[in-house]
């Protein structure tokens, strides 16, 4: 690693020269303008910088910035980026991923890519639908969604991907969407100055597949009564002029309310601090999907030591110890005998 | 302890002894002692552990029993014998599933307080064996080893249900009276390996002297026997297990090529002990995670791989089948990574803890796509030792995946080691790239990450962390060259047999095949992997009947060393024993349209060097 300052970068040096190829209009778009936008700001290198990806529309995304990259296999990318970032913990690690990528088949690496609390920053892209396979139904599409693998509707329960990443401890875990790039670009700064294993779920439109999936809640229109914004320190309220927002129930469950129906006093102030996950879990359980008033923002941001410190810490606790490794001494280090 | 002066003492030039009890019973510490202070003594030795999957089958059965078999001897051996001239019985069971293997006019020592009939019967025993004339043809020595261990212990107050599980010890301090092991060795490793637990240590020690001295006083035994020291070339040895060696071998490629060493793994039998050796090494810089599955542990290796380190998963059975994606990904980034493979029996979940040679296949063609990968084999435990070097080097200089295969057998068992000077083994070159290595159509310098090297058709090595030189890898077919995606027919094609012929041009690189050859050998053993030790016993035996036989062994599978051809081409008949269906012969033939003859064995047990001797003797007629 070089010294000297960080170099004055644009958007335009963190774009590499591939051509991008979703479809026109993919929600994909926005997505990576506000990384590529956000990446100059972050007083980072770009060959320090390294995006990961496994398989998915998503996944292509580590061509297209002119950084060091990897489009790995479906669902390991979590895998491959652990090993990267305990490897080398003084790189930046980016994981791409979408909703089949990261639920579906790579499942398990991604709840203990959390658990560990690996020195990633995981990004979710979340249209609820298989695009690259050409629109069959995902880990997230709602019961009922008719696609070309489930003609009569699907069956099963999808998962919340913000109460999943929760439930495995995940010690950053945030919700922003491809229609408000100003969001995105603070949210994704966020979990970037996260130390440890942060998670953001990016509601993203599929224009080509399961377009409109999220219009009901983030429309420019729609917005103000149906995002509901989480601000650590604040009382969590939405709607024109903040007229509602969460309070406990009686039996401690996150309900929404009326402000003025209970008085100012009641409504949550949102604690992402908090070391037990439980109000936030109750907090990504508000909506029932994303056609009811959604909470966006930063869900849960707590310190625990990182994976790859951890590990570090053991080898140079061990070199201390045990002095640096020395072969011929190890060789000898069972009983031995001479000829 | 008293000496053996007053009994007779015989001179054994070799002699193979198995120790056979319950799981619970402590064989493979017994028979790990008896090695070890063997191997101090300095006989040669080699060691087949044999053990059941299962931690504790019920008590007294069949399915429970564990033994360890040992061969000593004075001279230099390479198996651990083809059947034991001592069985070492601890109960009914061990008995029943070991008296098939031990010759008429064997010795068998049996533990007469477990043949009640509660054992007798869990074991299928309708009658006392001990009674009957089932064991005609045998001297048995009948020893009350509970009830001795158990008095022996009481004057620590041992409560007798403890005591009774130092019975092992009395066991060993039996047996290693009658083939005359010093006895320090042994009281200073019970000292130390006991030493958190007083009670224990005391019992173990008492039950190991009671035992020593019974066989001195008890006037069963005629004669203890001695079996000299073994004439090895002059050096420092230790006794190595294939598992420990193939973690030191890691360790040392580590300090070889100067880069830290990263391995992931998935605990698996027979390959765990690897991933809890290395460890044990973090002060070598030396990473180690136990990964989440198969998947993760070969997908982190990548990743290391990909920052600049030696990326090592181990595993065994299934779990190579799971990392086969990965190790896809692997040959198309062109990154290097060592998967090394504990071959057991299969398929599925088979035989976890026996051995078996039934990868090799898998190892070579078990992946989608056209995937060419170097394969190496280890043929000893020691061997394990070079064999993971080796790998690591073939890996590192081409940057490409390498399956280096080992097995249950190898894994676990021992052998004397003449420890190598460190400065003797040569150091790996592992140049990084740190310069872009193209010019642009406006001159700019540019970095083109399939841009190969002309000799080895390596790609260069960028790692994150190098300005200017970043880059993306996949995948998706890539542009040769600048490694950007590419659909292109004749790309692909060229890409194809460009991947082919980077591992088909490592032969240049590797050894040639030796041959142990004899003038007027007609018939040529090949064989690979953890045979070769059945296999130079069973060629010996050939020769000394006086027949002719030439023996040739391979590390490299994949490519074949350059001069196989050649070798094959010598020999009227050529002969290959696998542990397997016949899967190198199945290639040799395919590969050199040589007529080769198979012998094959799936017993989930090493050859013996009989078997070998008869398939070579069949093949003369």
């Amino acid at each position: 690693m070089s010294e000297t300052a960080v170099p004055v970068t644009t958007k335009k040096d963190w774009s590499s020269d591939q051509e991008v190829r979703w479809c026109p209009g993919c929600g994909d778009y926005s997505i990576l303008t506000a990384l590529q936008m956000l990446m100059p700001e972050l007083g980072v290198r770009r060959e320090n910088t390294v995006f990961v990806s496994g398989i998915g529309c998503a996944a292509r995304f580590p061509y297209y910035m002119n950084t060091y990259g990897m489009h790995g296999i479906h669902g390991r990318a979590p895998a491959i980026a652990t090993g990267l970032a305990v490897s080398r913990p003084d790189l930046d690690v980016w994981v791409i991923t979408g909703d089949g990528d990261a639920l579906s088949i790579g499942g398990n690496h991604l709840i203990h890519a959390l658990r560990r609390n690996v020195n990633l920053t995981i990004i979710l892209f979340n249209n609820q639908i298989y695009g690259l396979t050409k629109g069959q139904y995902s880990p997230t599409s709602e019961v009922g969604k008719v696609t070309k693998s489930t003609p009569f509707g699907s069956v099963d329960q999808p998962f919340n991907p913000i109460s999943l990443a929760l439930g495995a401890e995940a010690t950053f875990v945030a919700r922003t969407h491809d229609m408000d790039r100003k969001h995105m670009m603070e949210t994704f700064r966020r979990a970037h100055d996260h130390k440890g294993g942060a998670f953001v779920e990016v509601y993203q439109n599929c224009n080509v597949f399961n377009d409109g999936a999220f219009e009901q809640i983030t429309s420019r229109e729609a917005r103000p009564q149906m995002l509901i914004p989480l601000e650590h320190g604040k009382p969590i309220r939405f709607g024109p002029d903040g007229g509602r927002g969460v309070v406990l129930d009686g039996q401690g469950r996150a309900k929404i309310v009326d402000v003025a129906e209970v008085g100012e006093d009641r409504i949550l102030v949102h604690d992402e601090k908090r070391d037990e996950p439980g109000l936030a879990f109750m907090l990504s359980r508000l909506a029932k999907g994303p056609f009811e008033p959604t909470p966006v923002g930063v869900f849960r941001a707590v310190d625990r030591p990182t994976y790859g410190e951890a590990m570090q810490h053991q080898l140079v606790d061990a070199q201390q110890r045990l002095g640096p490794g020395d072969l011929t001494k190890l060789l000898h280090s069972g009983a031995t005998w001479e000829v | 302890m008293t000496d053996t002066t007053q009994h007779a003492l015989r001179e054994l030039d070799r002699v193979v002894i198995r120790f056979a009890g319950d799981s619970g019973d402590g064989m493979q510490l017994t028979g790990d002692r008896f090695t070890n202070v063997s191997a101090l003594f300095g006989n040669d030795i080699a060691t087949l552990p044999d053990f059941p999957a299962e931690i504790r089958a019920p008590a007294g059965t069949l399915a429970g029993v564990s033994a360890f078999q040992i061969h000593i001897s004075d001279h230099e051996i390479s198996t651990p014998g083809d059947a034991p001239n001592v069985l070492v019985a601890m109960n009914p069971a061990a008995l029943k599933a070991n008296i098939r293997d031990l010759p008429v006019g064997g010795t068998l020592i049996v533990n007469v307080d477990s043949f009640e009939d509660r054992n007798l019967a869990k074991a299928g025993y309708a009658e006392n064996p001990l009674h009957d004339d089932t064991l005609k043809g045998y001297t048995v020595y009948e020893v009350p080893m509970t009830s001795l261990t158990i008095q022996a212990t009481s004057e620590i107050g041992a409560k007798p249900r403890d005591a009774e599980r130092s019975k092992n010890f009395f066991a060993l301090g039996l047996v290693s009276w009658i083939y005359t092991r010093p006895v320090e060795p042994t009281l200073e490793w019970i000292k130390q390996r006991f030493a958190k637990n007083e009670q224990v240590m005391n019992a173990n020690l008492l039950a190991f002297k009671a035992g020593y001295n019974f066989g001195e006083t008890a006037e069963l035994f005629e004669s203890a026997y001695e079996v000299k020291p073994s004439t090895h070339l002059p050096g420092t040895y230790t006794n190595i297990t294939g598992n420990t060696a193939m973690a030191w071998g890691l360790v040392a490629a580590g300090q070889l090529a100067k880069l830290p060493v990263f391995l992931a793994s998935y605990p698996i039998t027979p390959a765990s002990d690897i991933l809890h050796e290395l460890s044990k090494h973090k002060n070598f810089g030396v990473r180690t995670m136990q990964a989440e599955d198969e998947i993760a542990a070969a997908g982190a290796v990548v990743g290391s791989a990909f920052g600049g380190h030696l990326g090592v998963t181990t595993t065994s059975g299934p779990g190579v089948d799971l990392k086969a994606e990965t190790v896809g990904l692997a040959i198309s980034l062109e990154l290097p990574l060592v998967l090394i493979d504990i071959q057991r029996g299969g398929p599925s979940t088979g035989l976890p803890t026996k051995t078996e040679q039934s990868d090799l296949l898998l190892a070579l063609f078990g992946r989608h796509g056209e995937s060419p990968l170097p394969v190496l084999a280890a043929s000893t435990p020691a061997h394990c030792f070079y064999a993971a070097i080796e790998a690591a080097r073939i890996a590192l200089k081409y940057r490409t995946p390498v399956i280096l295969l080992s097995d249950g057998y190898l894994a676990n068992s021992s052998e004397p080691w003449r420890i190598p000077d460190v400065e003797s083994l040569p150091a790996i070159d592992v140049p990084f790239a740190t310069e872009p290595n193209h010019d642009g159509p406006d001159g700019t310098r540019l970095f083109w990450p399939y841009l190969r090297d002309e000799a080895t058709l390596a790609r260069p090595w960028a790692v994150p962390g190098t300005p200017g030189l970043e880059h993306r890898i996949g995948g998706l077919e890539k542009e040769d060259g600048t490694g950007n995606v590419s659909y292109d027919p004749a790309n692909h094609e060229k890409m194809v047999r460009l991947r082919a012929a980077k591992v088909a041009g490592i032969a240049t690189d590797i050894s040639p095949v030796e041959v142990d050859h004899e003038d007027g050998a007609e018939v040529l053993v090949l064989g690979w992997g953890s045979t070769y030790g059945a296999i130079a016993a069973g060629v010996q035996r050939t020769r000394a009947r006086g027949r002719k036989v030439a023996q040739a062994h391979l590390v490299h599978l994949n490519p074949f060393p350059p001069n196989l051809v050649e070798v094959l081409r010598r020999y009227r008949k050529v002969l290959i024993p696998e542990l397997n269906l016949g899967q190198l012969s199945k290639v040799v033939r395919a590969d050199f349209l040589v007529d080769a003859r198979s012998l094959t064995k799936v017993q989930a047990q090493p050859f013996k060097a009989a078997e070998i001797e008869q398939a070579i003797l069949e093949c003369m007629q």
